[in-house]
């Protein structure tokens, strides 16, 4: 196989960790709106806590495209 | 077509080497200067009348300077306000590149890691230096969490240690990666819009919809940046 080829290749096996950060984000989500549900009165200190949870998940996400980047780029 | 990624070069304005060394003043620097003159002139400008009943432009300088305190004093606790200064700079100068780079034809240096590590390495250097000011070799429990058993200290010092020397990385990728990602997908998308011809207009519409998420991601990511520097700012003041 060329090595350009298998460049591309690599690129898009990358994207298989994002189902990670997926499922990490939507948990969140998830489990965010069912406490708010269970206890509206939490809502400000469950959403605080929801935002980073959400930024610090989803930067793994992130991580996979920084991979893809050195995978074609560097 | 242009590649998406090409947004991101950096091109020297007026070139300088010293000694070899390239220190260019490129387009880089050039949006650092517009971001810091651009927030100095806010700042100061919307605060000159200092009126009692604050006018539109005053209360939203007002609202900013209060959200910060607030966030410093809920997340980094007691005899944190002295560092309040810098997470507020910190905080104008990741939010203003951000919001400067959703300006089109603009450069966004939030997007290049040298900038987001510069910031990061700073936080994570002074964090580390407060901790031992204040609590000398004590500091070092930091790696150890309170009450687990001494036998399992093989594993946790490890383990700790390795996500403390993580924390400028994943600092600083996760803005960078948010904000190069974000122009690549507006980038990707607007090249649809010639594309497909008459029915350019729905991914036009798009672009509106993606421009408006850009916009709370940006305000975002400038608000996770700045919240977890308060929290590492805490576990160096308070010990975990």
């Amino acid at each position: 196989m060329e090595a350009e080829a298998a460049k591309y290749i690599g690129a898009g096996l990358v994207n298989i960790g994002l189902m990670g950060a997926a499922l990490g984000v939507g948990n969140i989500w998830s489990t965010m709106i069912s406490t708010v549900g269970r206890n509206p009165a939490a809502k400000s200190t469950v959403e605080l806590y929801g935002w980073i949870g959400f930024a610090v998940t989803e930067a793994i996400g992130l991580f996979a495209l920084v991979v893809a980047f050195i995978t074609l780029f560097a | 077509m242009a590649s998406p990624i090409e947004q991101f070069a950096i091109k020297p304005i007026i070139p300088i080497h010293v000694g070899g060394v390239d220190i260019s003043f490129t387009n880089s620097a050039l949006y650092m200067v517009i971001g810091v003159v651009v927030a100095t002139v806010f700042l100061t400008g919307a605060m000159s009348k200092r009126a009692l009943i604050p006018g539109r432009l005053q209360s939203m300088v007002e609202m900013i300077f209060e959200f910060v305190a607030n966030m410093l004093r809920d997340n980094a606790g007691a005899g944190s306000q002295k560092y309040f200064p810098f997470i507020f700079t910190l905080f104008m100068f990741v939010l203003v590149g951000n919001l400067l780079g959703l300006t089109p034809y603009s450069f966004t240096y939030t997007s290049h890691i040298a900038v987001t590590a510069g910031l990061a390495i700073l936080v994570f250097v002074g964090v580390t230096v407060i901790g031992f000011v204040k609590h000398g070799a004590g500091y070092l429990r930091m790696f150890f969490p309170h009450g687990a058993p001494v036998i399992l200290a093989p594993i946790l010092v490890p383990i700790e240690l390795v996500s403390y020397l993580s924390r400028p990385f994943s600092l600083s990728v996760r803005l960078a990666a948010n904000m190069t990602v974000g122009h690549i997908m507006l980038k990707v998308i607007a090249s649809f819009v010639i594309s497909l011809g008459l029915l350019g207009f729905l991914p036009f519409a798009g672009i509106m919809g993606v421009t408006l998420l850009e916009l709370g991601i940006a305000c975002l990511q400038a608000y996770i940046f700045t919240v977890l520097s308060c929290i590492y700012l805490h576990d160096a003041l308070h010990l975990h």
